[in-house]
């Protein structure tokens, strides 16, 4: 069952400023945050207020559609704030997090000793479901489908990304604990992608219950989406369900321990950074408790997660509840002299039209510069080169344009998400916004199911 | 630079909406952002973007097709001369033949460019969007597709021709069907014939005795006339662009390396080509059929449209599987032209545009065989 798979497009984008994995801090002050707008498509009713006194585990807020699906605060403190912004759109809820955690119990028990009902009440009270996110749409697992599969990537191959074995050093009980939890719950195949040569931990190796499978490639190798395409392709109404590794850790210490612990290492990285390491900290912690003292001087654009799929947050922004990885660019908003001809500094680029892209080994440092105008699709088979999926990226996106619904069906929208696409938004000489489009194209197709 | 990127500043705001000038808004920002890469950043999407611009690639393009610019002009002096009498080796009278050349190429540069950036410009700051790099290549391409004898009022008269009719009703670059500098050729080719084909176009002001036929037109007759080096080098009289194999491909050779050619497509016109003379050379129903089928390769202006034209991305196959049948397509009418039509010598200009016309075809095919091989998966 198990597959070896090797996929020959891709592009690695070598940047300056990696986490090294010898110096991990852990940050003093924790002001956390739950951003309910990163959870597309819900609509959440908020439980708390500010001034309310939380523990790890105690439910923020429930979906108004599965009110049986919560999501708790990471940490055990004071809400501070309830954010709202325009239309009272709900942005932030912030906590004060105290010194010692204190945790909600939901009782130890492992998933052998479980039914998959009590596997999934568990899950949903503790709000550990929310790591369950579903292809297609990219978005939260719906409690009341079962997946066709169960994808795990256990290696990441964006820029500058943490090293998966780093995140789940010392947490192969855990690991385990939390696969268990998802093949008790779902019965389906818990495909455990792992690079063929870059993946050392044993915890993933020698993970039981996974059906383990061989990746090896350049960026975009690492994302789910190409992964599930090769291995377990989906198709009209189906569903597969993925999983990030180190938060298949917190699945499982909430039945090893009974609790939602929500503690996670994430890479603090980027050619900014004074100092690139690790640090071990919580789900949403503020930037600023990760960069203090350690960002250098001048205009740095403070990202939650990678350079090609991250958000902007600032040093007083919060890092996602998705992410792993906080990086730090400075940014371009400066003009260059005849920079399309004779650009003054190195960047990355998949044409050999710069010297640079002659020397293989170079770690690029990058800002956050357009490197020219939006313009019309005039170069073809670029994004072809960084999409390792048998899917032609740019009929799909035409498709999407032109919300040609049957047409995004037959090439391939159920397969896709932003993130798979973003190399090719990256290497795009038009500098089309291609993230932007799939996402509409993802939207349109989400609205059209319910 | 410090004085310059100041001065930017400065005027900016003079162009922008509200601003003294802002109906030259188009124009400055084509300006400004042909000296300064704007400082424009990311803003939802990816943080970071790829070195390459439509600037940078358009410009890549031109470089690449500067080696048959340069020798075009020496030819163009070169085959004046002799057909003169004087100057008969390669290299005797280099300077004036090159003096020559460009006093009878530069214009036709000149021209071409003037003319299509003016439409360019009046159209893209009366539509008030910025201005597309794509004309820089086709107003390039239109001279080195032409006769060296090509009155300079029909350039201009081609070329907004082409501009007008091939792109700008189309919605402009990106929107094409048809190659523009072939629409260009196309409609001089139909509507003044006699500049454009015959004996006496080929070589600029030619002494009358002396035959200007080229390979293609003596080789209805079996035989191209001219020396296998001639042709590879390029000493033959032509289009001002066409002549030097040993230029184009160095040019094909700066498309591939830098990867903004597509190797395809120039792999495949140069592959049907070969695969059309070789059943010809196998039928030899006449003397053209006869011809060497590698003759072909170096004859005309195949080499040429293979590696500038075939090649242009808006106008060729999207899908890389269709680019192998686009190109083969081209390649095999290009030289089916050729032999079956004395009418028309050269068959590349055709082939390519009926190459254009068919390209949406053919990616049609490979869209339905992607959606067909992923609805039989498992």
């Amino acid at each position: 069952m198990s597959k070896s798979i090797k996929l020959k497009k891709g592009y690695d984008i070598k940047l300056v400023g990696a986490a090294q994995p010898t110096a991990v801090m852990a940050p003093l002050s924790k002001t956390v945050a739950i951003k309910p707008q990163e959870f597309r498509h819900k609509r959440f009713k908020v439980v708390v207020e500010a001034g309310a006194e939380v523990k790890a585990g105690t439910p923020l807020m429930y979906d108004k559609d599965h009110p049986e699906l919560q999501i708790t605060s990471p940490v055990s403190g004071e809400v501070v704030e309830v954010r709202r912004g325009e239309k009272r759109v709900l942005q932030e809820i912030v906590i004060l997090a105290d010194a010692n955690t204190s945790y909600e119990d939901f009782g130890a028990a492992l998933p052998d000793q479980l039914d998959a009902d009590a596997v999934k009440s568990k899950l949903l009270a503790s709000g550990a479901w929310a790591f369950l996110r579903q292809r297609p749409y990219n978005v939260l697992a719906n409690p009341t489908e079962t997946p066709k599969s169960v994808f795990i990537s256990a290696f990441d191959t964006a820029p500058l990304a943490p090293s998966l074995d780093f995140l789940v050093e010392n947490e192969a009980a855990a690991f385990q604990a939390g696969i268990d939890a998802l093949k008790k719950l779902t019965g389906a195949n818990i495909h455990l992608n792992v690079h063929s040569s870059h993946t050392k931990s044993a915890v993933y190796l020698q993970a039981k219950n996974v059906v383990l499978n061989k990746v090896d490639g350049r960026h975009p190798a690492g994302n789910v989406g190409v992964q599930i395409h090769h291995i377990d392709p989906i198709k009209k109404g189906d569903r597969v369900w993925h999983v990030h590794p180190a938060d298949v850790v917190i699945i499982g210490r909430l039945f090893l321990t009974g609790r939602f612990d929500a503690r996670r290492r994430v890479a603090i990285a980027g050619s900014e950074i004074e100092n690139p390491r690790y640090a071990d900290t919580v789900i949403g912690i503020q930037a600023e408790a990760l960069v203090r003292n350690n960002l250098k001087a001048g205009k740095v654009r403070v990202i939650s997660g990678n350079v090609l799929t991250g958000n902007t947050i600032g040093e007083q922004g919060y890092l996602g509840f998705y992410d792993h990885q906080l990086t730090a660019i400075p940014e371009g908003d400066d003009m260059e002299f005849f920079g399309w001809l004779l650009p003054s500094y190195p960047r990355p680029d998949i044409s050999k039209s710069f010297l640079s892209g002659w020397f293989n080994s170079r770690a690029y440092k990058v800002n956050t510069n357009t490197h020219g105008e939006e313009r019309a699709f005039v170069v073809t088979g670029q994004y072809e080169q960084v999409l390792p999926m048998d899917i032609l990226p740019t009929y799909l996106l035409k498709s999407i344009i032109y919300k040609d619904i049957e047409e995004m069906e037959q090439l391939g929208i159920y397969e896709v998400a932003e993130e798979d696409f973003a190399l090719c938004e990256f290497v795009c000489t038009s500098k089309i916004p291609v993230q932007k489009i799939v996402r509409e194209g993802l939207d349109l197709m989400y609205q059209e199911e319910q | 630079m410090k004085f310059l990127k100041d001065k930017v500043y400065e005027l900016r705001p003079l162009f922008n909406k509200g601003g003294k000038y802002e109906k030259f808004h188009t124009v400055f920002d084509g300006f400004a952002t042909f000296l300064f890469t704007p400082d424009h950043v990311t803003h939802d999407g990816t943080h970071i973007k790829a070195g390459i611009d439509l600037k940078r690639t358009m410009f890549f393009v031109i470089l690449a097709m500067v080696p048959a610019l340069l020798f075009g002009m020496y030819n163009v002096g070169h085959q004046h001369f002799i057909s003169n009498g004087e100057f008969l080796g390669y290299g005797e009278g280099f300077l004036d033949k090159l003096i020559y050349g460009s006093i009878k190429v530069l214009p036709i540069v000149v021209v071409s460019y003037g003319v299509g950036l003016g439409i360019e410009f009046f159209i893209a700051s009366s539509k008030g969007h910025a201005i597309n790099e794509g004309f820089l290549v086709s107003g390039m391409l239109i001279p080195l597709i032409l006769p060296p004898s090509i009155p300079l009022w029909m350039v201009a008269v081609a070329t907004a021709f082409a501009v007008v009719f091939a792109k700008e009703v189309f919605g402009g670059t990106g929107m094409n069907i048809l190659n523009v500098a072939l629409t260009a050729r196309v409609f001089l080719f139909f509507a003044y014939p006699t500049f454009m084909s015959g004996d006496t176009v080929w070589i600029a002001e030619k002494a009358d005795a002396y035959s200007g036929a080229t390979a293609l037109a003596n080789s209805i007759a079996g035989t191209p006339g001219f020396s296998t080096s001639d042709m590879i080098m390029g000493f033959i009289p032509g289009s001002i662009g066409e002549t030097s194999k040993i230029a184009i491909l160095i040019g094909a050779a700066f498309l591939i390396l830098t990867g903004i050619g597509s190797w395809k497509i120039m792999t495949s016109v140069m592959l049907g080509a070969g695969i059309m003379g070789l059943i010809f050379n196998a039928v030899g129903a006449n003397e053209f059929m006869q011809v060497p089928f590698y003759y072909h390769f170096i004859m005309g202006g195949l080499l040429f449209g293979a590696v500038f034209m075939a090649t242009d991305p808006v106008t060729a196959a999207q899908t890389e599987v269709g680019k192998w049948w686009y190109g083969l397509l081209i390649g095999m009418m290009a030289v089916m032209i050729r032999v079956f039509n004395p009418a028309y010598p050269e068959g590349i200009m055709l082939a390519i545009l009926f190459g254009n016309v068919m390209a949406p075809l053919i990616d049609y095919f490979v869209v339905q065989s992607n959606i067909k091989r992923r609805l039989a998966r498992a």
